[in-house]
């Protein structure tokens, strides 16, 4: 019955529909074409609402990252504002090796005119470490800053150990001044002040080696003051100890003081300089003993110098990038002059009887180079040294076993250079010396490596 | 009559006192033309900038000259980028200049890179990898969003060195804020054709402005950090850049240019040396607009 009832439906259904089918057709068509233009208005709408999602994503992940950022800020409000390592003081450790190969025996270098002492000398043949230094230093606490430089020497198989440096020094102090306590190297001088291997050649030039024995370092106090004005105009002063060479003898106060003047500037963009004075005096030294004239006279007699001592200093530093961007090329000239005048009496210690004589020294010495980078890891360099020198004495025999003679000598050398900088840690240099200090002319050549390990401070103009 | 008198002097002497002195100027020291193109603006007729480097200078490799430690001698303010990029000479400007306004810690020693996280912090620190800091890249300039932060931070370092000028350096933030933030979205619209695309850049500075622009990084000219580029590295980089759709070599002006048109002429792909900071004089909203500019019209 019910079966019945629904096919009767069906068929009735279907009958209608195929009467009507014509007409309708149309009408789906047009119903369909209505749909279709809906749906598209619909897609246009769906996207332009899918885009503005997006644009509106794009704007909430900036806000999330200024959130963050905000957030980050709320957190490190309190965070130190060093940007140094916490707490820990920046060690490095220079590692310095080199070849050198002499025409003379390195035994014979003698500066005639000048008693030797220090570290004057040519250093070893061969292969051969130079100075390893280790170097610390850190922001004591506010007022203070503090470094120390040991140096691992090794003089004829043994290591010697040195403090180099260990000083103390205010950090602004105020009204331009600062003071500067415990061993450190003088101002004298433009590359006093530097350490060994941020040198540009190999060894100290020639007046160094001869006046202070590479380095005029003592236990001291220094104060400056930097003027304010746009001129850079820094003056100071220097009390040391002056038990160490040049200076020399127990010293009971003061044993040496220098007194120093440096001004400075820019030229435009691309150049700046600097030039300073100086002058450093020990009146009281008792027993300086030097490294006396090699043949002639008995090894064991040592020359022991006794007086007052004054030196001079002139320096002139220039240096030129382009643009003031020393990066990829840059150039450095510096000139520096020293005198020293000397009075006293020289004994030749161990000698029997005791061998003396009175002593007025008057020596002098300069050096000039340049310094070219001429491409990115890449410099090259030329020095020229000369020294002068006019001593008198009781006794020229006497004088003349202290080195003091200059045998009508005037040393001289010329040196070149062509160094290798992969980064500002790392430096292979290659070094040729054209060497007149004494009569005996000869011909150095040094391949050296300085490197340097853990971090690395800011390096002086 | 005349403790009254002595009173009221009292008062005024005391009010004499407390009130703080007005500066003049504030004398601030810049490291970088960005600081002291937004201190300017920040500081407007209170302040007297130096700066001490110019756009065509790479700000890592600058000499601790005589010249910038007169400078700091005089400076207030120090308004420098932070995160090691200074380290090779502020350092020591800092500690021969005997001058206590801008020791580290004081309100006088401004750092940008302070109090900010930052990108592209290294993951390993090992000096084999190049010149890296270990804080992270400190280029937060090229972030216009990092960049409002640090505004913020420089007028309060301002008002708390100079109280006296703090409502005209809160009005000048307003309207630096204001028309900073109004210039963002029109440079985001402007720069939304970068979205995505390729570069290909000298050195990893540009890290911020890839960032917020959307770009990615390819590759660098640099084998490592502060290595100059190679002919093997360079070489190496040809085909990696033929492969790929680039959009261009992008280079800093105080970069050498040299490595960049090598690897444009041998791919086809365009080179674009940019200003890493603004010119002098230049306002920061200008430089910035002309490094969109720049960027968006490589190609056109």
């Amino acid at each position: 019955m019910r079966t019945t009832l629904l096919a009767t439906v069906v068929v009735a259904v279907l009958n209608v529909n195929s009467v009507f089918a014509a007409s309708d057709i149309e009408l789906l068509k047009q119903q369909l074409g209505v749909l279709k233009s809906n749906y598209e208005q619909r897609i246009v709408a769906l996207e332009k609402r899918l885009e503005q999602a997006e644009n509106k994503a794009v704007q909430a992940s900036d806000k999330v990252q200024v959130v963050e950022n905000k957030m980050v800020q709320q957190e490190k409000k309190v965070a130190s504002f060093s940007t140094k390592s916490n707490f820990n003081p920046d060690i490095s450790l220079i590692l310095d090796g080199r070849f050198a190969s002499f025409d003379n025996e390195a035994d014979d270098y003698e500066l005639p005119g000048f008693a030797l002492g220090g570290e004057a000398g040519l250093g070893e043949e061969g292969f051969s470490l130079g100075h390893t230094e280790l170097v610390m230093s850190a922001t004591i606490d506010n007022l203070f800053f503090g470094k120390a430089t040991i140096v691992l020497d090794d003089h004829d198989g043994e290591i010697e150990l040195e403090l180099e440096e260990a000083y103390i020094q205010t950090l602004g102090l105020g009204h331009g001044v600062t003071v500067k306590a415990g061993r450190f190297a003088s101002n004298l001088g433009y590359l006093n002040e530097q350490h060994e291997h941020a040198w540009d050649f190999a060894d100290a030039p020639l007046i160094y080696r001869g006046l202070f024995g590479n380095r005029l370092y003592d236990d001291g106090v220094q104060i400056s003051y930097v003027a304010p004005t746009d001129l850079f105009i820094e003056v100071g002063a220097e009390a040391f100890r002056g038990s160490r060479f040049p200076a020399g003898g127990e010293q009971a106060d003061v044993g040496a003081w220098t007194a120093y003047a440096n001004v400075g500037g820019d030229i435009g963009i691309e150049h700046s300089w600097q030039m300073g004075v100086g002058h450093w005096r020990a009146d009281d030294i008792e027993d300086r003993t030097s490294g006396g004239h090699s043949h002639g006279g008995g090894a064991d007699e040592i020359p022991s110098f006794a007086g007052d001592s004054h030196i001079n200093a002139f320096d002139v530093v220039y240096k030129w990038a382009p643009n003031g961007n020393p990066k990829n090329r840059n150039f450095k000239f510096q000139f520096e002059y020293f005198e020293r005048e000397e009075d006293g009496v020289v004994a030749l210690l161990n000698s029997a009887p005791l061998e003396e004589t009175s002593y007025d020294g008057d020596q002098s010495g300069w050096y000039a180079q340049g310094v070219y980078q001429f491409k990115p890891q890449w410099r090259m360099g030329v020095r020229y040294d000369e020294l002068d020198s006019s001593n008198s004495g009781s006794d020229f025999d006497v004088l003349g076993e202290a080195g003091l003679d200059n045998e009508g000598h005037t040393p001289k050398r010329f040196s070149a250079m062509l160094e290798w900088v992969p980064s500002e840690f790392s430096r292979i240099r290659l070094q040729y010396n054209h060497d007149e200090s004494y009569e005996d002319t000869g011909d150095q050549l040094f391949i050296q490596y300085t490197h340097s390990l853990g971090s690395h401070g800011a390096h002086a103009f | 009559m005349l403790i009254s008198l002595v009173k009221r002097s009292v008062i005024a002497l005391g009010i004499g006192l407390l009130s703080l002195p007005a500066y003049s100027e504030v004398r601030v020291f810049a490291c970088e033309p960005e600081w002291a193109s937004l201190t300017q603006a920040l500081g407007g007729e209170h302040v007297s900038i130096y700066t001490a480097t110019s756009n065509e200078q790479n700000p890592h490799y600058i000499q601790a000259r005589p010249s910038l430690i007169a400078k700091a001698r005089r400076a207030d303010l120090l308004v420098c980028t932070g995160a090691e990029l200074e380290i090779g000479w502020l350092p020591l400007l800092i500690r021969k200049s005997g001058n206590p306004a801008i020791q580290v810690g004081q309100k006088g020693h401004f750092l940008a890179t302070d109090t900010m996280t930052l990108l592209g912090k290294p993951a390993v620190l090992d000096r084999s990898l190049g010149d890296i800091h270990a804080a992270g890249n400190p280029h937060v300039h090229l972030d216009p969003e990092r960049l409002l932060t640090v505004a913020e931070r420089v007028t309060q370092t301002l008002v708390s060195i100079d109280v006296a000028n703090s409502e005209d350096y809160q009005r000048n933030l307003a309207v630096f804020s204001e028309e900073w933030k109004e210039k963002m979205v029109a440079w985001r619209s402007l720069a939304s054709p970068l979205r995505g695309q390729s570069i290909v850049v000298h050195h990893d500075n540009w890290l911020y402005l890839q960032q917020w622009l959307g770009l990615n990084k390819l590759a660098a000219l640099e084998p490592k950090p502060g290595v100059p580029p190679t002919s093997s590295h360079l070489s190496g980089l040809v085909s990696q850049v033929k492969q790929t759709d680039v959009y261009g070599i992008v280079y800093a002006n105080y970069q050498d240019k040299k490595a960049a048109d090598w690897l444009s002429d041998k791919t086809g792909v365009a080179t674009l040396a940019l200003d890493f900071s603004p010119a002098s004089g230049e306002r920061l909203v200008q430089w910035y607009e002309r490094l969109i500019n720049q960027l968006v019209q490589l190609n056109h």
